[in-house]
């Protein structure tokens, strides 16, 4: 064992186990002991992967810390580390699963909200280090006539991200942004946010049913006429001009263009 | 974008780490500091405002990319696409410094965010020259390699650490950022003289020294200490950055603080201290000049 971690390759696989697994057990004789057992030594490596680890988790999902405690998140944080540390460098992009562990963590199981609250604020997290884009300023669209507007094709801005949930999603978030923080029945049904930053500024807004499915649409390239129908379909009293009124003041696309004819015009 | 001022060398004076929560102080109006630093792992976004901001105090105070992720120490070599990442970053920033470390921080697909020590081997050194060359030649220019602060010593080393950090020099080309406080840390962990590795590393070869606090831990009665730069530089590390100016020459000196940062006026303070360590070092060497003449 100890002659095969003299090999490097050997000897860093060893370690980065054993700092997963936060016991140093596997590394003897590999490490010296002396004054200080090896084993606390390596201590200081395994609090700094965790501790660390879990403070960048906890800046990147502030409400659902807020929701759950800090000691309970930090727990998580721990498993969450442990199971899934990061792959790359990049810390910015760390926690990008933790929504989707929250969903499986059974311990978390009695808030049954904190999935779609975590994926509210990761995608705060994507929106704040998206690729910058000017808004779409909708007097570029004043020349198009009237017969091409339902082909209009828009390019949702780089920063765009649709949060849809059956809770209250936009109401738990709001709500937890002040302190004392006013309550919110999570029973009161689903909600639909968009978060965008279109300057320097994320912001988050509540979408109506319908608002949210023409966005979904339109993410996924359909037309304005496509994107309005499957938004009617989702919400008969859905209204396209007060949504796209609302999009252009908040800056949600970032460039448009014309659809192909289809070919039986 | 515009074009830029060509790498505006960084001056032999003590500098900041550029750290998020201060800079919309430093936009408002600049801090008497020589220049900045930036850990390039922070700025690998697509976009957002912290790339704005840094591209706004790019213009006025020269910059330094001290890379913490790109794991030179590692058995399996640099990751290519960290390296690409690294070299994007260089080209749009042009620092005046890049800098990395004596450490490994990826294996196995996994980004521990530490920089975990190696053991001063033979093979260990082969492999660190191999990353240091490729990542030179990759920026097309020199980086500079921090010597580490360590906790634990491998059984297999045999090759002490400031000679492994000279010959790691004298074999790539690389530069050494003399990293004070980490000498501090080691020596005391592991017991042994700071001043003569001081005195080991090669003077020449350094382009650059950081200071930082250091944790005290009580293990037992038995101390240890951390490099957590959480806290003020302590005083023997102050006397041992004396000593270094005194071997290697006034050197572009920085100060870093990331866990507990103070507020921006206390990083100040402690890059005033420095300034005046870094000209007493330039007043006494010109004082020597003109005894000799």
């Amino acid at each position: 064992m100890v002659s095969e971690l003299q090999d490097l390759p050997a000897l860093q696989a060893a370690f980065g186990q054993a700092l997963l697994r936060a016991d140093a057990g596997p590394l003897a004789g590999a490490l010296v002991s002396d004054r200080i057992s090896a084993e606390r030594r390596f201590a200081v490596h395994i609090n700094t992967v965790f501790g660390l680890l879990g403070e960048a988790l906890e800046a990147a999902f502030p409400v659902v810390c807020r929701l759950v405690g800090t000691p309970f998140f930090q727990r998580t944080a721990q498993v969450f580390i442990a199971r899934h540390p990061p792959a790359v460098p990049h810390l910015a992009v760390y926690g990008s699963g933790f929504a989707d562990f929250l969903a499986g963590f059974p311990p978390a199981a009695g808030v049954p909200y904190l999935p779609c609250v975590a994926r509210l604020e990761w995608a705060r997290v994507e929106a704040y280090f998206a690729a910058d884009r000017t808004p779409l300023d909708p007097a570029s669209l004043a020349s198009v006539p009237a017969a091409a507007c339902p082909d209009l094709v828009f390019s949702l801005h780089p920063s765009a991200r649709l949060v849809r949930s059956p809770w209250p999603v936009f109401g738990l978030w709001r709500a937890h942004q002040q302190d004392p923080v006013a309550p919110v029945d999570p029973g009161s049904g689903g909600e639909a946010a968009l978060v965008l930053r279109p300057g320097h500024e994320v912001t988050v807004t509540r979408l109506d049913p319908g608002d949210a499915a023409l966005v979904a649409a339109l993410a996924a390239g359909a037309s304005l006429a496509e994107a309005a129908l499957v938004a009617g379909d989702c919400a008969p009293g859905f209204d396209l001009q007060t949504a796209l009124a609302g999009h252009f003041g908040r800056g949600s696309f970032c460039g448009v263009t014309l659809a192909r004819p289809s070919p039986d015009g | 974008m515009s074009p830029r001022r060509a790498c505006d060398p960084i001056p032999a004076r003590a500098g900041i780490g550029l750290r998020t929560p201060h800079v919309p102080e430093l936009l408002a109006a600049l801090p008497p500091v020589g220049w900045v630093e930036i850990h390039a792992e922070n700025y690998l976004a697509a976009g957002g405002p912290r790339l704005a901001a840094l591209e706004q105090i790019r213009r006025d105070l020269p910059l330094s990319i001290h890379g913490v992720g790109l794991s030179m120490g590692s058995a399996a070599g640099v990751d290519a696409a960290h390296l690409d990442r690294l070299v994007r970053l260089v080209d749009r920033f042009q620092p005046a410094l890049v800098s990395e470390h004596v450490a490994w921080s990826v294996g196995g697909g996994v980004y521990f965010n530490d920089l975990l020590p190696i053991p001063y081997t033979e093979q260990t050194l082969a492999r660190l020259c191999a990353n240091v060359d490729r990542v030179q030649t990759a920026l097309g220019r020199q980086i500079l390699m921090e010597n580490p602060s360590t906790y634990l010593r491998f059984a297999a080393s045999t090759i002490p650490e400031p000679e492994f950090i000279a010959e790691l020099a004298a074999r790539t080309g690389c530069g050494v950022l003399l990293d004070v406080n980490n000498i501090q840390v080691s020596a005391v962990n592991h017991g042994f003289d700071p001043y003569h590795y001081l005195s080991t590393i090669p003077a020449a070869a350094v382009g650059e020294i950081h200071l930082a606090g250091h944790a005290v831990l009580d293990i037992a009665g038995e101390v240890l200490l951390v490099d957590d730069h959480g806290s003020p530089v302590a005083p023997e590390v102050w006397r041992l950055y004396a000593a270094a100016i005194g071997h290697v020459g006034a050197m572009p000196t920085l100060i870093e603080w990331d866990t507990r940062i103070p507020p921006l006026a206390t990083l100040v303070a402690e890059a005033e201290q420095a300034d005046l360590w870094l000209s007493e070092v330039v007043g006494r060497r010109s004082e020597g000049s003109r005894d000799g003449l």
